[in-house]
């Protein structure tokens, strides 16, 4: 029974708010601000001809500028990264251990590459290396001395290989840069790990999981969720840093070639716009990529939007 | 009772004698002696901090212990004697150990990167080797067997705490235990919900499971337990059948530990 009374109450009940929001004028001061500097810098880049975007657009798609984009820049930062992160998860996994040994293996090895500069490093690679090992033999340790003191004629390799001819190519630089960049995976690695509940580990060592598959199933695949933005990070800083390929020497790379013709025909300003031109593309890939990656380590951890609703607006945002 | 040793099904599926165990110098228990029958359910009571949850994890070596010896079906946990001398299990050898023993914690842990069924599948799948078909059929029997079939595509997050819980339950089923520790299995949980958690257990019990059952739960002690162990400051104070410990208590302690139960029962009830 509704009385008459009572229907009045609830016509007086407040319904649904439609508030005015906020006032934010300093918000309209800084985009107005922000908008005359934006016209600023367009009009002096339509209006300025020595900013030259043709012939920048022309050196982005040259052959040797295409070629050292994609075997000096791409492929040194998808092998460096590779290595780093395979690497720099093994390191960090040292780390943890209860074996003192690896332990400070794994100590010894983050402070030096970390103490190292990069371009040193692949200059001491490209150079350093081939010049004290002229042919890396392989075979028993010591194989030399062993058959020296047994009076072997032999030396008991079973093969060898010209050192030079790989420390002095793009192998050479991905190593140097994937050894380097190990050393701060593994600190970025490590990090992941710890943040990870111990709780997580008990569970799955009580279903009977040995230990290094707790960490591959368990640990590592929830650590990946604090490892990948960083670890981002580390690539696009990796995509930069393939520039000093240069002191291995390895020429087919994008900003070397990018400089090169700039320097031949004079023209230095279009040659570095083409080479950013190049690197802004690639790092927005990378930024697409971690996007994805992050949503799915992110699964199970409220993170994560349905994937049918991925453009739906926040929940009490929409409206008429 | 007295049954030659080795003999098959009298045997106590869980032995420990003399079990001590130290934390930086610490020691926490102090001689723990226990014996658990096939379809036996052994409720562990017991104040805070007496070691009941340390005693739990060293049956299925979570942690490892000082002194004394555990055996689980005449296997002898963590160690491999020969000629008299004892030799440390390695990790997968422990780790193969801890098959056949359950273990339900109290704060759930189910893996949250992971559905209710991937939690559930996932050990069968990778320790014992069984096909993903096969595991996801057996997972979703058992989430149907503790009431959550419907929830198998939800992640931890999104399920409450009883039903994480009872998703654990499933979990440590999946391996097909002998034995299933359980370590304040409700103790985080909101009171509604400790309801369903200790219905599954008590299914569980009625089908014959061995469990060992640290709880507060004193309702399901009196009526589930086969036995109950009072501990205190790392040593058994008294045991016996529920009537005899919870409902005629001999020891002053165990008195004074039942009376801050029931005036916290009470309290609760208000
Ligand atoms: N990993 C550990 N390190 C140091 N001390 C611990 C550790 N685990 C437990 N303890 C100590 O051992 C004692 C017994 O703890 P616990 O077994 O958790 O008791 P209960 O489960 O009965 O509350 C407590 O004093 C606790 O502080
Ligand atoms: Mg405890």
């Amino acid at each position: 029974m509704i009385s008459e009374h009572s229907l009045e109450e609830a016509a007086d009940r407040p319904g649904p708010i439609s508030a005015r929001p906020v006032p934010h004028p300093w918000r309209w001061v800084a985009v107005a601000g922000i908008a005359v500097l934006v016209a600023m810098v367009a009009s002096s880049l339509l209006t300025n001809p020595r900013w030259d975007f043709g012939l920048a657009a022309q050196i982005m798609i040259q052959k040797p500028v295409i070629d050292g984009l994609l075997k000096g820049t791409i492929l040194g930062t998808v092998g460096s990264m590779a290595i780093g992160v395979a690497l720099g998860i093994v390191i960090a996994v040292m780390r943890i251990s209860e074996n003192p040994v690896l332990r400070g293996v794994s100590f010894v090895y983050t402070w030096f590459f970390r103490a190292i500069p990069r371009y040193v490093l692949l200059v001491i690679i490209g150079s350093g290396i081939g010049y004290l090992y002229n042919t890396l033999q392989v075979g028993l340790p010591f194989g030399q001395q062993i058959a020296g003191w047994l009076g072997l004629s032999s030396d008991l390799t079973i093969g060898s290989l010209n050192v030079n001819g790989i420390t002095g190519s793009i192998l050479g630089g991905i190593l140097g840069l994937g050894l380097s960049e190990a050393a701060y995976m593994a600190e970025i690695a490590r990090s992941g790990i710890l943040s990870v509940d111990p709780g997580q580990r008990e569970a799955a060592q009580a279903l009977g999981m040995s230990s290094g598959k707790t960490m591959r199933r368990i640990v590592l695949p929830q650590a990946m969720r604090v490892i990948v933005p960083p670890t981002g990070n580390e690539t696009i800083a990796m995509v930069k840093d393939t520039s000093l390929l240069i002191a291995i020497p390895v020429i087919a790379e994008l900003n070397y070639q990018t400089s090169a013709i700039a320097n031949r025909i004079f023209k230095i300003m279009p040659g570095l716009v083409a080479s950013t031109a190049w690197y802004l593309i690639i790092c927005s890939a990378l930024m697409v990529g971690q996007y994805y990656l992050e949503r799915y380590y992110g699964r199970g951890f409220g993170q994560q939007r349905p994937k049918t609703r991925r453009f739906a607006r926040p929940a009490g945002a929409g409206g008429a | 009772m007295a049954t030659p040793a080795g003999s098959g099904a009298d045997r106590p599926l869980v032995r420990a004698v003399n079990v001590t165990k130290s934390f930086h110098g610490t020691q926490v228990l102090k001689g723990i002696d226990l014996q658990v029958r096939r379809g036996q359910v052994v409720c562990l009571l017991g104040p805070s901090g007496s070691g009941k949850t340390t005693f739990l994890r060293c049956i299925n070596q979570l942690e490892s212990i000082d002194g004394g010896r555990i055996w689980v079906d005449g296997d002898l946990m963590g160690y491999r004697e020969e000629r008299g001398t004892l030799h440390r299990l390695g990790d997968r050898q422990i780790a193969s150990q801890r098959r056949d023993i359950g273990m339900v914690f109290q704060r759930f842990n189910l893996f949250p990167h992971r559905t209710a069924l991937e939690n559930v599948a996932l050990a069968p799948i990778e320790v014992k080797g069984i096909s993903k078909q096969a595991a996801r059929e057996r997972g979703l029997q058992l989430l149907e067997q503790v009431g959550l079939a419907d929830r198998s595509a939800a992640y931890p997050a999104a399920l409450s705490g009883g039903q994480q819980q009872r998703v654990a339950i499933a979990r440590a089923l999946a391996m097909d235990p002998k034995l299933m520790l359980f370590d304040e299995p409700t103790s985080a949980l909101d009171p509604e919900l400790v309801g369903e958690v200790l219905r599954v257990m008590r299914d569980l019990a009625a089908a014959g499971m061995t469990m060992i059952v640290v709880t507060h739960e004193m309702g399901f002690a009196r009526e589930v337990a086969d036995h109950v162990v009072f501990m205190d400051a790392g040593v058994v104070v008294e045991e016996g059948p529920p009537s005899k410990v919870i409902g005629n208590p001999q020891h002053d302690r165990t008195r004074a530990f039942l009376r801050r139960m029931r005036s916290e029962e009470d309290r609760a009830q208000l």
